[in-house]
């Protein structure tokens, strides 16, 4: 196993998951053996490889593109129909900047 | 005569002839749902208004002898990871548990002015994540024929719905099989188009670069009626092509004498018996048909899984970073700030195998792994995309196993992921590549309960005729549907 426990918080805390000791012993030899498997791929030469984001075809120049005209968007009481917390037409979250 | 299973061309036949009305063959559908689906449980919600107003307003449409549109009348299932405006949409996530999607999907918005009356959303694996529908947070989905079994996934409610007969055709999302699998384990047919054919506006993003939304239905006619609504370009959809649609009914009866068939070694190579001779079957049946096999090679074809699941994972911790518990969705109760409102949200919202994928995701795009995982990954998969378009100078088709397995019992397989993402083997490659796929029925194992085996069509970049016009001479032979 080359995956430690301290990995595993690590990448929790930069994907913003706080992850219960249980989950942590849990995925630790999980999320070993999938990486491992995915090492696999090193037995490929891609030196002379372009990366791939994603499929691409030819098209029209600018094919995406469209004419820059308004057009109806969210009213604002919609936008927040699903918000857990909102008032005065914003998205309230916990106080983030201290009072003097 | 029974209503609820009935295809698109008997709908449309018996509604021109006023020998039923949609509201009569809508309320035939509900009450098999009603009384069937407590055991399959392939809904997470119905929305029978909805679908009734539609109902009505085609009914009043023939009575004032207006002609039928395409889908007039015909239940359609959506999968709940595509939005339909004010009814619930969750992702089968906790996340989402309240999430009432503002507007419709453009695939939603084109079944609709179609006539097609949307019964309600299906169950799925959470966020798409999954191969049997058993990571729902809400229930677990069973496969109608076999109840102790999974119905495949992630889109396992859709493909259910359709094979229990609750609707004529069904949407679900295939990033990495998830329409042909569940498919080939419930025995209806199941395609994804190419990646940009059908718009992606509404449907939740699980990998961006991978993907599609795509019918499921019970004959191949049927399914490309589906996919001529609802394919061509849509301007909310920047990936979508702009590409012409053409129409995919036209081409269906042709023969396909001459056609050549490829048959890559590599999706062959150790196959159970039990799916192996079904496939060998299929691909004998098609010779007869006049088909020309060519054994062909897809040498990057053991990569594929590996690479698959760097991309996806990636794309998906990317993708669900939005899941914070401030504009939608599910919030913790109890957090100190605004940090660990997100973690105690994320944590509490996310089931298992979407934190094990965002872990995944957030590794292999970390700092020191970039280079080594995510972009090697993006090479390898260019070099799979390679392999078909190698392929495809040689052949029209290639035909190949939907799945190593047929349906495997519930909860036979939930420790185990990384065996759960190898039996992805036969699909993430044309998602990986974009080309277009199909799954269609090639009969059933030989043990008790027989469990339906699919076959899978793949063809080049906005080929879909083909692979329509193969998968329908292929079902008619077999005598696989009559339509």
């Amino acid at each position: 196993m080359s995956l430690t426990e301290q990995d595993v918080r690590y990448v929790a805390e930069l994907a913003h998951l706080e992850l219960t000791p249980e989950e942590i012993r849990k995925f630790l030899p999980q999320l070993d053996s999938i990486l491992q498997y995915m090492q696999k791929l090193n037995a490929l030469d891609t030196s002379q490889v372009e990366p791939m984001a994603q499929v691409t075809y030819p098209a029209a120049e600018n094919p995406s593109l469209r004419s820059d005209q308004t057009q109806k968007g969210f009213a604002q009481d919609e936008a927040l129909r699903n918000a857990p917390e909102s008032g005065d037409g914003c998205f309230k979250v916990p106080r983030v900047i201290e009072k003097e | 005569m029974n209503l609820a299973s009935l295809t698109i061309g008997k709908i449309r036949d018996l509604l021109t002839r006023k020998q039923v009305s949609a509201q009569e063959l809508l309320g035939a559908h509900l009450q098999h749902i009603e009384e069937r689906d407590k055991d399959v449980r392939a809904f997470l919600s119905l929305c029978p208004e909805r679908a009734l107003e539609q109902a009505q307003g085609i009914d009043a449409r023939l009575a004032a002898g207006e002609p039928l549109p395409p889908l007039g009348g015909v239940p359609v299932a959506v999968k709940d990871v595509i939005l339909t405006r004010g009814v619930r949409t969750t992702c089968a996530s906790k996340i989402l548990e309240n999430y009432v999607a503002p507007y419709d999907a453009t695939a939603v918005t084109r079944l609709e002015s179609a006539g097609a009356c949307i019964l309600g959303k299906t169950n799925c694996d959470e966020f798409a994540m999954g191969s049997s529908t058993e990571n729902s947070a809400y229930v677990a989905t069973r496969n109608p024929h076999d109840l102790t079994r999974v119905p495949g996934g992630s889109s396992g409610g859709s493909a259910a719905a359709v094979a229990a007969s609750f609707s004529t055709a069904a949407l679900g999302s295939d990033t990495g099989g998830s329409i042909r699998q569940p498919a080939a384990f419930c025995g209806v047919v199941g395609l994804i188009g190419t990646y940009g054919r059908v718009s992606r506006f509404g449907l939740v993003a699980f990998a961006s670069s991978l993907d599609h939304i795509g019918p499921l239905g019970r004959s191949v006619r049927d399914v490309a009626r589906v996919l001529q609504v609802i394919a061509g370009r849509d301007p909310m959809d920047s990936t979508s092509a702009n590409v012409p649609v053409p129409d995919y009914e036209a081409a269906l009866d042709e023969s396909v004498r001459g056609m050549k068939v490829g048959m890559p070694e590599e999706y062959f190579a150790g196959l159970s018996p039990e799916i192996g001779g079904n496939i060998q079957k299929g691909v004998r049946l098609l010779e007869q048909l006049g088909c020309t096999i060519v054994p062909i090679n897809l040498p990057h074809t053991e990569y594929a899984i590996a690479c698959y699941y760097i991309i996806a994972t990636a794309e998906a911790s990317s993708n669900l970073a939005r899941y914070d518990g401030v504009r939608y969705g599910f919030r913790s109760s109890r957090y100190a700030d605004l940090r660990d409102m997100y973690e105690k949200t994320r944590d509490g919202g996310f089931g298992a195998e979407v934190k094990r994928r965002i872990m995944l995701g957030t590794y292999v795009l970390s700092s020191g792994y970039y280079d080594a995982y995510y972009l090697k990954a993006q090479k390898v998969r260019n070099l799979i995309m390679r392999d078909f378009q190698e392929a495809f100078d040689e052949v029209d088709v290639i035909v190949t196993p939907t799945s190593p397995i047929p349906a495997f019992r519930i909860g036979e397989r939930v420790d185990d992921p990384l065996q759960m993402y190898l039996a992805d083997i036969y699909t993430v490659t044309a998602d990986l590549a974009g080309i277009p796929g199909i799954s269609v029925p090639c009969g059933n194992t030989p043990g008790h309960p027989a469990l339906p085996v699919g076959m899978q069509l793949l063809a080049k970049h906005f080929d879909e005729a083909r692979l329509l016009q193969v998968a329908h001479a292929f079902e008619r032979a077999g005598g696989f549907q009559t339509n």
